[in-house]
């Protein structure tokens, strides 16, 4: 790891002050991305993934900010960036992809419009150059007959196509860092496949480095390089993508796991992790998975530390699934 | 598109239809002209001659029939009073009225789209806060008193304003406008100001609800991640999505302010159609009360035609659906 990491996130905390209290949605979050390397953001609803994505882009809504960390682009700590320095790095340099490709174009205004301003903010370029970097972003993620493309309105596409513009849209700059917030939850299985497909070719070809943020394991494991997993706002488990689905170490992690469907045998009731997560506004102390845990004990009262019991694996608990690696 | 048209036409031809009956029939069923225009020493002969030459004498069916005929080739009736055509005589004070409510919508516009746009923005700043408390105001008081505090303070107290009237006039295409002389807009200004008052609240609520609701929207959001400026996504992404609610009922407003501008008219005395029918209404006079609801009528099925046509120009999902049917 001598070459310089394209993000690097250091003990971020981004919280939430609203009336009820301080809501933690990431705590203590740490992680980098190497070039061209693809990192997996695994967690369930409401973990802090796609907060870490917001943050990451200078994009966390009141009353909601970053407090504390750092987020180190390049060597460059956007947490203390000024807005305009920040909207200069969005959409150029580090550019994100939505969950819900059916909301993220605006309906009143057509692709192109909404290509050209992207090129425009960035780049001073005439409008008949903006227009051309729009179609070959158009062909780049293989949007057939571009020109008439171009001219149509959101609603005259399928997810799918919306989705595909979304992420040209996220090419145009040619960015170091795509953010990708679930963008194939809402699609097809099999458009799913195609746009991941994609995606990895692109970041292969061009060097871009991506954070994957997802609930779905399988998206990860034929997707990613690492992974880390959150629950809680924080990471409990990070390591190679392999490392960590063959052999995992957390408890939580392994339950996630063993929640897929596929890996049940059929007519047995289908595994589960008891309880649910638990609310952010009042955490108990120790260890936020302990009421769900079935190796808790005393120990797990406090607050478990990042550690890494084997080389090149970190792990948030007292009681980590070592047996498994021994084996 | 065109299916739609001729079933939209179709549709309104019918609306225009029935409410000739319940106007027919509700202006009919009040009171007596009679016993205003003729004087009480009258002979009887003289009365029934009166009756006769204004068609009281024949069956209600049969007066409608003959209305409903006359209105077919464009002519709905003549005034009692002035013995003229009652479609010219409203006619002849419609330009006034148009002024006035265009003037008024016009305000609503420039004052109600910002506000809304600032209230929408920083909902919780306390400009915001004061801005939403005087729209309640623009709500809650009635007209009558806001035009009568107006000329209090403008006309009487400072003497800024002229308080009565339609000041000199220019012509344009034929019709006099206060608007294009100096002088005439001075009259204009109060009674624009009292007439929009309503309808500024209006769009500032409007236009705050339809901000708070769509900065929250993703596609917001995700026009800020391609780094967009703050002000195009303010004035291009947020304003062209609350445009289309704002335009609807600004446009259907139009038609109230038009038709409800009879109390500034009044205390403006604005030599408008709303003076005209408060005075046709003191006297009964039947055709200018059915004609003016008549044009009324015509004006709201127009304005509904035209927010539709102003929709799919806004709204493409719109036009989709156009081209279904």
């Amino acid at each position: 790891m001598s070459e310089q990491p394209t993000i690097e996130v250091r003990n971020l905390r981004t919280h939430f002050f609203t009336k009820a209290g301080v809501v933690k949605a990431v705590d203590d979050v740490s992680f980098s991305v190497g070039k061209g390397r693809i990192l997996g953001l695994v967690g369930e609803s409401g973990s802090g993934k796609s907060v870490t994505g917001f943050s990451i882009m200078g994009l966390v809504d009141p009353p909601g900010r970053v407090a504390g960390g750092e987020i180190l682009f390049q060597g460059r700590d956007l947490a203390k960036l000024s807005e305009e320095e920040m909207r200069k790095i969005r959409g150029a340099r580090i550019a994100m992809i939505f969950q819900d490709p059916m909301m993220t174009l605006n309906p009143v205004l057509r692709i192109d419009t909404q290509m050209i301003e992207t090129v425009l903010a960035h780049d001073k370029v005439s409008e008949a150059e903006a227009r051309k970097r729009a179609r070959a972003a158009l062909v780049q993620v293989g949007i057939p007959s571009p020109d008439e493309r171009l001219k149509a309105y959101p609603h005259q596409f399928s997810g799918g196509m919306r989705q595909r513009v979304a992420i040209a849209i996220a090419l145009l700059h040619k960015p170091e860092l795509i953010i990708a917030d679930e963008p194939t939850t809402a699609l097809d299985v099999t458009i799913q496949g195609q746009i991941l497909f994609e995606v990895q070719k692109l970041c292969r070809e061009s060097g871009t480095s991506l954070i994957w943020i997802t609930h779905d394991l399988s998206v990860v494991a034929g997707l990613a390089d690492e992974i880390c997993v959150m629950y809680a706002s924080r990471i409990v488990e990070k390591g190679t993508v392999d490392e960590v689905l063959d052999h995992p170490l957390h408890p939580y992690t392994r339950g996630l796991i063993g929640s897929v469907p596929s890996r049940n045998v059929r007519g047995r009731p289908l595994a589960q992790i008891p309880g649910m997560t638990p609310s952010l506004l009042n955490l108990p102390p120790g260890c936020a998975f302990r009421a769900r845990c079935p190796r808790a004990s005393e120990a797990c009262l406090v607050e478990p530390e990042m550690t890494a019991p084997l080389p090149n694996r970190e792990v948030r608990c007292f009681h980590p699934h070592l047996e498994t690696v021994a084996a | 598109m065109t299916v739609y048209l001729i079933r939209r036409l179709m549709q309104s031809a019918l609306v225009v239809l029935a409410m000739t009956v319940i106007l027919f029939l509700g202006v009919y069923a009040i009171g007596d002209p009679i016993e205003i225009l003729i004087s009480p020493d009258a002979d009887q002969i003289e009365r029934e001659r009166a009756i006769a030459a204004l068609g009281l004498d024949r069956p209600l069916w049969e007066q409608y029939f003959t209305f409903l005929g006359n209105a077919l080739q464009g002519d709905l009736g003549r005034s009692f009073v002035f013995n003229e055509p009652a479609l010219k005589l409203i006619l002849q004070k419609m330009p006034a009225t148009l002024e006035l409510a265009l003037a008024a919508t016009v305000f609503a516009i420039i004052l109600g789209l910002p506000l809304g746009l600032i209230a929408g923005l920083k909902p919780d700043a306390i400009y915001s806060r004061v801005i939403m408390a005087t729209s309640i105001l623009g709500f809650s008081l009635p007209t009558f008193w806001v035009g009568l505090m107006l000329i209090m303070v403008f006309a009487v107290q400072l003497g800024w304003l002229p308080s009565t009237g339609r000041g000199p006039t220019a012509e344009f295409l034929g019709v006099q406008w206060s608007f294009l002389t100096t002088d005439g807009l001075r009259y204009l200004i109060m009674p624009a100001l009292n007439l929009s008052l309503f309808k500024i609240s209006l769009v500032i609520r409007l236009t705050r609800a339809g901000v708070r609701e769509t900065v929250l929207m993703d596609y917001v959001k995700f026009a800020r991640a391609k780094g967009l400026s703050p002000n195009r996504v303010i004035f291009v992404h947020v304003l062209k999505n609350i445009l289309i609610p704002v335009v609807t009922v600004t446009a259907l407003e139009f038609g109230s302010t038009i038709a409800f501008s009879v109390v500034t008219e009044s205390i403006f005395a604005w030599p408008g159609m709303g003076k005209l029918i408060i005075d046709s209404i003191y006297v009964l006079d039947r055709p200018v009360i059915v004609a003016y609801l008549m044009i009324i009528v015509f004006m709201f099925i127009i304005l509904n035609f035209t927010v539709d046509v102003l929709y799919s120009v806004l709204d493409p999902r719109v036009r989709l659906q156009d081209q279904k049917a």
